[in-house]
């Protein structure tokens, strides 16, 4: 069963929060002050600050496991509270730092949790549990009648998250989902959840205390300080001017890197590859050369097939005007970087294979231009420039 | 042993057995209303403290009165024979199935709990569905526990003419004159009850728990697993 049959263009809805305030008795200050946010359909919303913000318990109004004292919340422009609770509940997803899989109950019977409420038949839950747990790679004739406790820490997380997605939610919260798991794990889930967002778009709004997972996870980033929105913006736009010193200190010193990390090489001025195609006569080369339309990097030029893929770099003064210019296998013009690299993983492909310049190519591997390492510093240089120009602002 | 009188033995086979089975009526009529009044006392307190403090130190008071003693103060209320040996062995079950399934409805882990009420369980449906499923193993040892310490007690229901196997000990041994084969005959039988009925609440327990199956001793899980249809496909598979 690997059909996509039951997800029905999965559904994700707006979700508002309007000046919603939660007091707790006995606390000085609201736990959530005056909270006003809209999370775009489809969506990923990380909620971050340091603890005791409020950013788990404005999360947790939403399906309404905490009450607000003021304010609204609407998913769709429907107020939750006018929602029975547990009804509202079936058509959120959510997902918690434990886990909190139901041990007496198989694989298949937790994921099937929220269709058996919504009582659906029991052929439809089957082949929607299959469906599930093919999407978060676990192979459903092998873990379906698994029990919790026979799972890694890792593979459970997985099952919470087909267990939340079941009932096709419009939209999801996710109470710092892996921050319970080794940092390599926490990086697989992370890029399973992401590919996963891209198939199922839902609504999600995320907590987190770590900015790089924030950074990574985020199409938006709402920062929190004592019950109150600080700042509310695309990754980018947090780590290139941070609205005030809280948020400067909260994203950290090496935001310049951190940004490197959510650019991508497209994303940049590249320079044009001197391009020469293998089998072409020396002396044509030779030609462009002296007329000023091949424009060497190093007093060398790139060789490319005629598919435009990149095959060697070849230095000038080994052109002869007599003969064809060498063909190469490829894969010797190191290093090669996709177009949707990040500027962080292209910065450190060049320093691994100590180069200058990375040949930049496109998805059937055409070449689209050079990323020269001064370019990347530049990038960086200016982003902190950005960001220092809006601290002092 | 030459002071065992096996003609006695087989000459009141019969009555012998009468007698178990009187016993294992009295343990049985016990424990099901033991349980029926310790299981909805566990549900009501499991989530208020307070009552939960009274229920098992309430409970714990009736545990620590002398059995002897009790029956005899529940003859001038309720007359002699069954019905005093029946409400004493219930007031004794009532602390150790009350307190064992209040612990095991607590111990649901909090995460459990709050992704089961996330995902839209009502009150009803956290009870019946992850609460109680997961609080059976502690209810069943407290069943366990309470089956085996009533069948011992049930013998000293014999003073106030309740029957059962205490009679053998009793009426027909100590009473004349310490005839010594009807007591032997009287301990070990209900010895036997004790062990065999722990053993068959074990295997119950065992079959209610798919989910945390260990080995049983004696090997006698794996011939258990044969009553579940389930297991028979898995067995098939390999």
């Amino acid at each position: 069963m690997t059909g996509a049959q039951t997800i029905d263009g999965s559904a994700a809805g707006i979700l508002e929060f309007d000046g919603v305030t939660k007091r707790f008795s006995g606390m000085s200050r609201p736990a959530v002050d005056d909270f006003t946010l809209t999370v775009p359909a489809g969506k990923v919303v990380v909620l971050i600050g340091p603890s005791g913000c409020g950013k788990t318990t404005a999360m947790k109004m939403v399906n309404r496991l905490v009450e607000p004292s003021a304010g609204e919340i609407r998913i769709d422009g429907a107020g939750v509270r006018s929602r029975r609770p547990a009804e509202l509940r079936r058509e959120i997803g959510y997902v918690i730092q434990q886990v909190g899989l139901m041990p007496h109950l198989t694989v298949a019977g937790n994921v099937a949790t929220v269709p058996r409420l919504l009582k659906w038949d029991s052929e439809k839950i089957r082949a929607r549990v299959d469906e599930l747990l093919d999407l978060i790679g676990l192979a459903p004739a092998e873990y379906r009648d698994r029990y919790p406790a026979q799972l890694s820490g890792g593979q459970q997380q997985r099952v919470g998250l087909a267990r939340a997605l079941a009932g096709d939610p419009p939209v999801m919260l996710m109470d710092e989902p892996f921050s319970a798991v080794d940092p390599i794990t926490r990086e697989r889930l992370q890029n399973d959840f992401l590919r996963l967002h891209r198939v199922v778009p839902k609504t999600v709004v995320f907590v987190s205390h770590d900015i790089d997972e924030a950074v990574k996870m985020a199409d938006l980033i709402a920062v929190m300080r004592e019950g109150r929105l600080v700042q509310y913006a695309p990754a980018a736009e947090l780590l290139a001017s941070p609205v005030d010193d809280f948020v400067a200190d909260f994203v950290g010193a090496d935001r310049a890197l951190k940004a490197l990390g959510i650019s991508h090489v497209e994303a940049i001025g590249l320079r044009p590859a001197p391009m020469v195609t293998a089998g072409e006569r020396g002396a044509a080369a030779l030609a462009r050369l002296v007329e000023g339309d091949l424009q060497p990097i190093d007093d060398e030029v790139l060789v490319v097939d005629s598919g435009r893929r990149p095959l060697d770099w070849l230095p000038i003064d080994r052109i002869r005007g007599d003969e064809p210019l060498p063909a190469a296998p490829l894969g010797r013009a190191d290093p090669v970087v996709d177009q949707v690299t990040t500027l962080r993983d292209a910065l450190s492909a060049l320093l691994g294979a100590s180069a200058s310049h990375a040949v930049v190519v496109d998805g059937s591997g055409a070449v689209l231009g050079v990323l020269a390492l001064e370019d990347i510093v530049t990038q960086a240089a200016s982003s902190v420039r950005a960001e220092t120009a809006g601290a002092d602002a | 042993m030459p002071d065992i009188r096996w003609d006695w033995i087989s000459r009141n086979r019969e009555d012998i057995v009468q007698l178990a089975i009187e016993h294992l009526v009295l343990v049985g009529i016990s424990m099901a209303i033991a349980i029926a009044v310790s299981l909805p006392i566990a549900i009501m307190v499991r989530n208020r403290p307070f009552w939960g403090g009274v229920a098992t130190y309430t409970s714990g008071v009736l545990y620590t009165i002398p059995s002897l003693a009790l029956f005899a103060f529940l003859v001038p209320i309720v007359g002699i024979g069954q019905e005093p040996v029946i409400i004493g062995l219930v007031a004794y079950a009532l602390l150790i199935l009350i307190s064992n399934a209040a612990v095991g409805l607590q111990s649901v882990p909090g995460p459990v709990r709050e992704s089961a009420r996330g995902m839209g369980l009502t009150g009803r449906q956290l009870l019946f569905k992850v609460e109680l499923p997961l609080a059976l193993p502690a209810i069943m040892a407290g069943i366990r526990l309470a089956t085996v310490s009533t069948v011992g007690i049930a013998t000293i229901g014999a003073f106030v003419d309740g029957g059962g196997l205490g009679e053998l000990i009793w009426q027909r041994g100590i009473q004349r004159g310490l005839f010594l084969t009807p007591i032997a005959v009287g301990a070990l039988v209900a010895t036997l009850i004790a062990i065999v009925l722990d053993a068959l609440l074990v295997g119950a327990e065992w079959l209610m728990k798919p989910w945390e199956r260990r080995p049983l001793p004696l090997s006698v899980g794996r011939r258990l697993a044969w009553a579940r249809p389930s297991e028979w496909k898995r067995a098939a598979t390999g």
